[in-house]
């Protein structure tokens, strides 16, 4: 209840700097991934035991299929969208000082991207047989 | 804002028991918040004992023979005492809702009734909390008929389906039991305009007579204002008109996305 000392009124404070116009995407996005990941699951989990106690070689070689490659790589970019996303509500709801906000929410991102990129990195390199 | 423990000057601490009153044969035991602006001290807890053969059978009625029997100075607000006014809205045993509606038989099995201003509030004095960023995040929805149409000579006509559809959302009495139980609001009560708020929203939003549908949606679309909402669903539990402000807000995000795609 910071700012009720203000001598703005309450409804100035209410409305304060108006509505930012955005949220949705993020919202219809986060529903998208995430039925995007309960389809991709049961291969995904298929895929994670057949690679179980193979080498570098059977990896590569079970990586090689192209279709088992894309499923992974569906997987990992929904994922990862889903966690930046989610992340991004849970630092917005418990973050409240502007600038801890800001360095949370771009930490968030690198660490979101990051990941991502390193998973497919990995896949593609396996996928490639290098 | 998220606070891992009470502020200093809001912890609560000791409390007055105040004598059972003589001759009464059954009594049932109060324990209500206690806070006076005006002696610097911090909250407390007072321990009243209220003659229930002397008495109505609701928490409300409790509290006031507490206040004309024992002790005139505890504070709260009512009114209507029918669950019209949405005045007595107060935590009781830990759950948001109307003194008045409240039968304390259903409460405390028994034992203590625990009665608390509603939660997360500034509060004012008792049991009253300050309730004026909930009453101006009503006012920032614009709650009125919004027409470009010029007025007609008689009414604006509605069809009964039409009508039908503002069920649910027109009975809300503005008691602040929803919006106070919901975890989003405490952590971001100045941005997030809760479950109140929002469900009066949707109901000025459905209305097929408001001309100003899209702009109502424009002024809610927001990471804070709106989305929020987690569907906690505290607000649906809490509200004793048996609304659900979930839903409603459910219905909002709906029309957002329906918009876009």
């Amino acid at each position: 209840m910071s700012g009720h000392s203000s001598m703005r009124t309450p409804l100035a404070r209410v409305r304060n700097l108006g509505s930012s116009h955005t949220g949705t995407s993020d919202f219809w996005r986060q529903r998208l991934t995430a039925v995007a990941m309960t389809l991709l699951i049961v291969p995904v989990l298929v895929v994670i035991l057949m690679l179980i106690g193979r080498n570098h070689a059977g990896a590569a070689q079970i990586l090689g299929s192209i279709p088992i490659a894309i499923i992974l790589l569906l997987f990992i970019i929904a994922s990862t969208w889903h966690m930046k996303i989610g992340m991004q509500i849970i630092i917005e709801d418990y973050v409240h000082n502007e600038k801890a906000k800001l360095a949370c929410v771009m930490a968030n991102n690198f660490f979101c991207v990051a990941v991502a990129m390193a998973s497919i990195y990995a896949i593609l390199k396996l996928s490639s047989g290098v | 804002m998220v606070e891992f423990a009470l502020p200093k000057n809001s912890k609560i601490s000791g409390g007055k028991t105040w004598p059972k009153p003589a001759g009464a044969t059954e009594t049932r035991e109060f324990r209500v918040y206690r806070w006076n602006p005006d002696d610097g001290k911090n909250p407390s807890v007072d321990t009243y004992y209220v003659d229930t053969h002397d008495c109505g059978p609701m928490v409300l009625d409790g509290l006031i023979w507490i206040k004309n029997h024992v002790d005139p100075t505890l504070t709260f607000r009512r009114s209507c005492r029918e669950g019209v006014c949405g005045s007595c809205a107060m935590n009781i045993d830990g759950q948001n809702t109307l003194a008045c509606t409240k039968s304390m038989h259903d409460v405390g099995a028994g034992g203590a009734v625990k009665v608390n201003p509603l939660p997360h509030q500034p509060v004012v004095k008792d049991l009253v909390p300050d309730l004026t960023n909930f009453y101006a995040q009503y006012a920032s929805i614009e709650p009125w008929l919004k027409t470009t149409t010029p007025t007609p000579q008689k009414e604006w006509r509605q069809s009964h389906e039409d009508r039908e559809k503002l069920d649910g959302l027109y009975e809300c009495i503005l008691c602040a039991c929803c919006s106070t139980s919901c975890p989003s609001y405490w952590w971001n009560s100045e941005r997030f305009l809760g479950p109140a708020a929002l469900l009066q929203a949707t109901r000025w939003v459905t209305d097929s007579r408001d001309e100003a549908t899209g702009e109502r949606l424009d002024n809610l679309e927001d990471p804070f204002r709106l989305y929020r909402c987690h569907t906690i669903m505290n607000c649906a539990k809490a509200c004793p008109k048996g609304l659900n402000p979930s839903e409603a807000i459910a219905e909002l995000k709906f029309k957002m996305v329906e918009r876009q795609i």
